[in-house]
């Protein structure tokens, strides 16, 4: 097994990690910093990739991934966190002990799944695709479990730091200006998110998601 | 001039136009000089779409920007139904904006201005990209310009209408993203370019070569997730409250068009699809979406009590009609389908925007407040009434001519059961919005309880400004009722992809 086989089995495990972490931290604080990690994981899989098939432009890819998704973006989310206490917490339907048990559930889902991708070419990338299909789903957990805005933008960037990982692993990245553009849409949607964060606190006095039962049939 | 020059100025159009109108809208704000800019911005997009609409008919696909803008049949179509609702909606933006101002409610109006023009050139992008990854990025802006459009009216309930829309839309969205870095990643593997991979008249071309089953999981995550933008089972729960809590222009453009420009990506996916693996797969995913999407609005819409939230379930009605004639996928059902995204569009628009003045004279969505309109308020009741008729599928009306081509199709292509199945749920939606509509407009004008100041509403009158674009709506859909010979030679290239 070459180094960068090695690094980049490295660089994805720590990638999951990253996410598992996220899922059985319950302070938001602590899942930005976690996030910030995914983000680093997420660069160092595109600068391996970069050395590994002398694509010179994916090192410039990998600083502008690594710049939103390891600093900006985490850093949007725990400046909308507040002081007070009940609003760090996720506030989980289920418990962390089933929630990380459900996580070991969707990383072999991801594994089933991704069987296809995989068989597409025999790469240590390729082999590491289902790893980024694992954080999509725990990214949708997050989404569904937990009932506090602000963990739901942080299940929403890990989708979509999954779908980034599945886009690296598989095709060495989607074209530049696509990529910039889909950068561009999540860190505005991320900034609509925090707006809309803010005015709820000032509306309803707290970000718990279960307030809102206005509208209903 | 050469023609290159030419065609790429031509699908510039309809994208800067709005963007010019929006970055007026930001710096001068919303006067009574700056307030029908956005109607002469929708009037360019009409225009163009029109000019493309010749230009593909005559002379086949437009492409430039190295393949980065596309016009086929399909965009031009699209393009002339975003211009006519776009022209409608932004025409009535002002009188309903006014009413709202002189009640002192809603949000900023320079804000609403330029929005509505930034959401505008979004949609003809989506609808002009020539590349997924493109398509996917405007309609993703689509929902992050439209977030703060939804929560306009600062109020507990638009404010959980926007933060629903938003994360679901985003999340739905990004599943699509999922399938086109799939679909990319087996495209490189078959062969393709860098730069056409993400191409759907590429992809079509090569679709052979595709590996299957990446494609499969493709297709089935980018109908979901475009589903979910258009409105389509299971990832439809911000319909009913984005579209009941924007104010009534923004509905009429989110449910006229929006949901049609959602609807379209999934009709080139369904294209590559079909060459890839056959009709068969795609046809099972649209049929589940469209029947579930069907029966859902259908139930919902009878236990219905607000009406801008019976509009919202019609046009997911709507929508799973449309996701079953994408199914049956014949010449004869996408042209019927086309047809029917333009007169939903039209009618909705007008059915939308007749709701919101109806919302500012009564002061109250619910349907059992609202009782003799047709003696009140005669004007509004007439246009109200037309428009659902409209909605309802009655003759001579476009809806009609399509609603019979799809079953039509149906049944040619021996899809009796579904579609069968999909008019029977179709049914009991007409069934509870004609129950709902005729007690609104019929029913006792109960004189007002003791103690309840009379309702002094009644002077308000309906002006020339707000009637215009509602009459000449409805004008458009009964004409293209009556005959849809302008858009025949379109609406015959555009199904061509049908077999």
């Amino acid at each position: 097994m070459s180094a960068h086989a090695q690094l980049l089995d490295l660089a994805a495990g720590a990638f999951l990690l990253a996410a598992v972490a996220i899922l059985w931290r319950r302070d938001v604080r602590a899942q930005t910093a976690w996030l910030s990690v995914q983000g680093a994981a997420l660069a160092a899989i595109a600068v391996i990739l970069g050395a590994d098939r002398s694509h010179p432009e994916l090192y410039a890819v990998a600083a502008a991934v690594g710049l939103l998704r390891a600093v900006v973006l985490p850093a949007l989310v725990r400046r909308a966190v507040t002081a007070r206490a009940e609003d760090r917490e996720s506030a989980p339907l289920i418990n962390v002990g089933a929630s990380l048990l459900a996580a070991v559930a969707l990383v072999l889902l991801a594994y089933a799944v991704a069987q296809p991708l995989v068989r597409l070419e025999a790469t240590t990338a390729a082999r590491a695709l289902p790893v980024g299909l694992a954080v999509v789903l725990i990214g949708l957990l997050i989404l569904v479990t937990r009932r506090k805005a602000l963990s739901q933008i942080v299940g929403f960037l890990l989708l979509d730091n999954g779908i980034t990982a599945i886009a690296f692993l598989a095709a060495a990245g989607v074209p530049i200006l696509v990529e910039f553009g889909v950068s561009f849409d999540l860190l505005l949607a991320v900034l609509v998110l925090r707006v809309l964060t803010a005015r709820m606190r000032a509306v309803f006095g707290g970000s718990d998601l279960d307030e809102m039962r206005e509208l209903h049939d | 001039m050469d023609r290159t020059f030419a065609d790429t100025a031509l699908l510039l159009l309809p994208i800067a136009a709005p963007l010019l109108a929006a970055a007026v809208y930001a710096v001068a704000g919303w006067r009574r000089a700056t307030a029908h800019l956005g109607t002469a911005a929708a009037a360019v997009i009409l225009a163009s779409g029109i000019a493309v609409a010749v230009s593909v008919a005559r002379n086949g696909p437009l492409t430039t920007l190295g393949g980065w803008l596309h016009a086929d049949a399909l965009s031009a179509f699209l393009l002339l139904v975003i211009g006519s609702v776009a022209t409608l909606a932004c025409a009535a933006s002002p009188a309903y904006l006014a009413a709202e101002h002189a009640a002192h409610e809603g949000g900023s109006r320079r804000r609403y201005g330029a929005l509505v023009s930034c959401f505008l050139a979004a949609m003809c992008l989506g609808t002009l990209a020539g590349n997924l990854g493109l398509a996917w990025i405007a309609i993703e802006a689509t929902t992050i310009v439209t977030a703060f459009l939804v929560g306009h009216h600062h109020t507990r309930a638009a404010l959980e209408a926007a933060w629903k829309y938003t994360v679901i839309c985003s999340v739905g969205i990004a599943l699509a993203l999922l399938g086109i870095v799939v679909l990319y990643d087996a495209a490189r593997h078959a062969g393709l370019s860098e730069a056409t991979a993400l191409n759907p008249a590429a992809l079509t071309a090569h679709a052979r070569a595709l590996d299957p089953a990446v494609t499969r999981m493709a297709t089935a995550f980018m109908v979901l997730g475009f589903g979910a933008k258009a409105g389509l089972a299971p990832l439809h729960a911000w319909l009913p409250d984005a579209h009941s809590q924007a104010p009534a222009p923004v509905s009429a453009l989110m449910s006229g068009v929006l949901l049609a420009v959602a609807f379209t990506q999934i009709l080139r996916v369904k294209q590559i699809a079909d060459a890839a693996l056959g009709p068969a797969f795609s046809r099972t995913l649209l049929l589940i979406a469209g029947l579930a999407t069907l029966a859902l609005a259908a139930l919902l819409l009878l236990a219905q009590r607000d009406y801008k939230r019976m509009l919202a379930y019609s046009s997911m009605e709507h929508m799973g009609l449309i996701a079953v004639a994408a199914a049956i996928g014949t010449r004869l059902a996408l042209a019927a389908l086309l047809l029917h995204i333009a007169g939903h569009g039209l009618a909705k628009t007008v059915a939308f925007t007749a709701s919101g003045h109806l919302l500012q004279a009564e002061r109250t969505t619910r349907i059992e407040q609202i009782r003799a309109l047709a003696t009140r308020r005669p004007a509004l009741a007439g246009i109200l009434a037309a428009a659902l008729l409209a909605l309802l599928g009655l003759p001579p009306f476009s809806l009609f001519a399509s609603e019979l081509g799809i079953a039509r199709a149906g049944f040619a292509a021996h899809l009796g059961i579904p579609v069968a199945a999909a008019f029977v749920l179709a049914l009991v939606a007409f069934a509870a919005l004609a129950r709902h509509t005729a007690s609104m407009l019929l029913g006792d004008d109960e004189p007002p309880a003791a103690g309840e100041p009379p309702k002094a509403a009644a002077t308000t009158r309906l002006s020339l400004a707000a009637r215009a674009p509602l009459i000449t709506g409805l004008t458009a859909v009964a004409a293209l009722g009556v005959t849809a010979w302008p858009i025949n030679t379109l609406l015959s290239l555009a199904a061509q992809g049908g077999r």
